[in-house]
């Protein structure tokens, strides 16, 4: 079966949640991430009184930048009890504009602590980006 | 990549890795388990992160690692560093998201036999009183002050706002409160995030626990701990929640500069540190204590709940239906000890993620009572399986910076216990072996199944077959609240 050009999915980890994320361009990498972590938390959006969210994100490296926005959405989750299933991603220099649509979280059946730097190393690869992620719960 | 191998027996339960297995440690990783749990804790990739640990700048003595450990995030859980003050590094990675994540157990006189059939009702009440889930909030909600109070003061605050006794803070370790907390360091956001979450239990594999006492092993430490066979203790398992999350978080951000800034080279960017002596690392090091204390008041409040709880539900059927506290302790925490390491008598910030303090008889930190039988080591099983209450020994201050196991330790991954483990059938099985079970989700459930963990009594048996800890009691498991 052919890989699609960009997904998600869990890795083995004894203690945490890993995921492994590929796909053609870092914004893609992103939203990727995002979904992965809101499928790992159990998280269902609600479909009515949808929200529109604006973020701009900056940071030393891409792998911080990736860091710092999945901790951006799970602080808005925790504080707001809002998650995000739209995205449109984009970069301008080294930031990261976000616009995000989202909705209320009506399901939520685990806490994620924290987005890790555990060996964290976006790579290049034959389908464009790749990277692991580890969050402590 | 670090191999079984690679590790010197050095006696029937200590082993060591040597720096000639990698250029870039600085000491050697000393090892307690025995031979069967070597092959699970080879498993994972728990001795590569220990061997990096053995890189921090300043640190001094060995990395210690404990039976129960298993793969973390930069360093693993069930380890524990010393680096020396004054340019010494400290790490927020090497002491985790969970700031003072730890355990408090608190003990009654009520025989199990005359409160048994009361146990539904008691699982009920302990989950009604005690906040937990994902993300929940609690009863309190605390203002800026009150939340630096907290943050400055720990289980005194809670104390002195209602929420237990003089007794309770002096039976927690470091009397409840860590001085020094910088309450100007910890962010906007983890104040936000802290206000709301006073008194309240979390998810994942945070509980409380409703245990009997099943055996003693020590008459004379039991009785001044006032555990008596066959009674009822309850066991209350959480941290800084959100609070401590955050400030975790905010360091390991502004310490990847900081990194660059002093020239320290890592194996792992998670393994992020600052000297001590620095700006960065000072201000880590008082926003950490704040959330320590914030976790000392949090369980304390906790407590306090638990044990309204359990004496309104089970009055009238005891004659003493008060829980009294037992002890509590840290199982993530940056802490200033003196130890005597390498010949000489040392300052060092001594880093312990799922590891616990495990003072010998004699330390003058210790609740008076204790002094002669040496600190209490809580140490949680897996829902199914026992806890037990050990002590410190002269030996854990001689041989692991007075530091002992924090638990069962993982074995399985999260993944695969939730695509082999039911929730549903697991919540049955216990309740088969009469374990009242109230859980905030059923996946959370299954992924705490004590299948997923060791065998918590082999590590009991590691840590005092080492001579690092002393057996006091077994307890076992009656009634389980999971977030």
């Amino acid at each position: 079966m052919k890989t699609p050009k960009r997904g998600h999915r869990e890795v083995e980890h004894t203690a945490d949640w890993g995921l492994e994320v590929w796909a053609p361009d870092l914004p893609a990498l992103m939203e990727e991430a995002a979904r992965g972590m809101f499928e790992l938390m159990g998280v269902e959006v609600s479909e009515e009184s949808r929200c529109h969210r604006q973020l701009e994100i900056g940071a030393e490296d891409r792998e911080q930048l990736l860091v710092s926005f999945l901790e951006e959405l799970l602080f808005i989750a925790e504080s707001e009890d809002l998650a995000f299933d739209g995205f449109l991603l984009k970069l301008v220099d080294t930031n990261l504009l976000a616009r995000l649509e989202g909705g209320f979280i009506v399901e939520r059946s685990k806490e994620i602590k924290a987005v890790t730097y555990h060996y964290l190393e976006i790579s290049e690869s034959k389908r464009g980006l790749k990277t692991s992620i580890i969050f402590d719960v | 990549m670090v191999q079984l191998r690679d590790l010197k027996r050095l006696g029937p339960y200590e082993w060591e890795i040597p720096v000639s297995v990698r250029s870039d440690m600085r000491v050697p990783v000393r090892l307690f388990a025995s031979g069967k749990l070597l092959e699970a804790i080879g498993g994972d990739a728990s001795l590569e992160q220990a061997v990096n640990a053995a890189t921090l700048p300043g640190v001094v003595g060995e990395v210690l690692v404990m039976p129960d450990v298993h793969q973390g995030y930069g360093f693993p859980i069930g380890g524990v560093a010393a680096t020396e003050y004054p340019s010494g590094v400290i790490s927020p990675g090497a002491i985790g998201y969970d700031i003072n994540c730890g355990v408090r157990l608190l003990a009654s006189r009520v025989e199990f036999a005359e409160a048994k059939n009361a146990m539904e009702d008691l699982a009920s009440a302990l989950d009604a009183a005690c906040p937990s889930g994902v993300g929940k909030g609690g009863r309190l909600r605390l203002d800026e002050h009150e939340l630096e109070r907290a943050c400055r003061e720990g289980g005194e605050w809670a104390r002195k706002e209602g929420f237990g006794t003089e007794s309770d803070v002096a039976r927690t370790e470091e009397g409840g409160y860590l001085g020094g907390a910088d309450f100007s360091k910890v962010s906007h956001r983890a104040r936000e995030r802290g206000r709301p979450q006073m008194g309240t239990l979390g998810a994942g594999n945070h509980f409380i626990e409703v245990e009997v006492v099943d055996e003693v092993f020590d008459d004379e430490a039991a009785r001044v701990m006032g555990l008596s066979e066959g009674c009822l203790t309850v066991m209350i398992h959480c941290g800084s929640r959100g609070f401590g999350h955050q400030i975790c978080t905010d360091y390991v951000k502004k310490f990847q500069k900081a990194v660059q800034r002093y020239g320290i080279q890592l194996p792992d960017r998670e393994l992020v540190c600052a000297p001590l002596d620095s700006p960065e690392g000072q201000a880590y090091e008082g926003a950490m204590r704040a959330a320590a204390n914030y976790a000392f008041a949090n369980r304390q409040v906790l407590a306090h709940l638990a044990r309204e709880a359990f004496a309104k539900t089970l009055r009238g059927r005891s004659a003493n239906v008060h829980l009294h506290q037992v002890y509590d302790i840290a199982h993530n925490m940056g802490k200033t000890e003196e130890h005597e390491i390498d010949g000489k008598r040392r300052r060092v910030c001594v880093h312990r993620k799922g590891a616990t303090r495990a003072f010998g008889p004699g330390f003058e930190g210790l609740p008076p009572e204790y002094r002669s039988i040496g600190q209490p080591v809580l140490v949680p099983g897996s829902m199914g399986t026992a806890s037990w209450v050990l002590v410190g020994t002269d030996k854990s201050m001689s041989r692991s910076l007075g530091s002992c196991c924090h638990g069962a330790g993982r074995t399985m991954s999260r993944r695969k216990a939730k695509r082999s483990i039911n929730g549903g059938e697991l919540r049955r099985e216990l309740e088969g072996q009469g374990i009242k079970v109230r859980a905030g989700s059923m996946p959370g459930l299954a992924e705490e199944a004590p299948k997923a963990y060791k065998d918590v009594d082999a590590v009991v048996d590691a840590v005092t077959g080492a001579g690092i800890a002393r057996k006091v009691a077994r307890l076992r498991p009656v009634a389980v609240v999971k977030g």
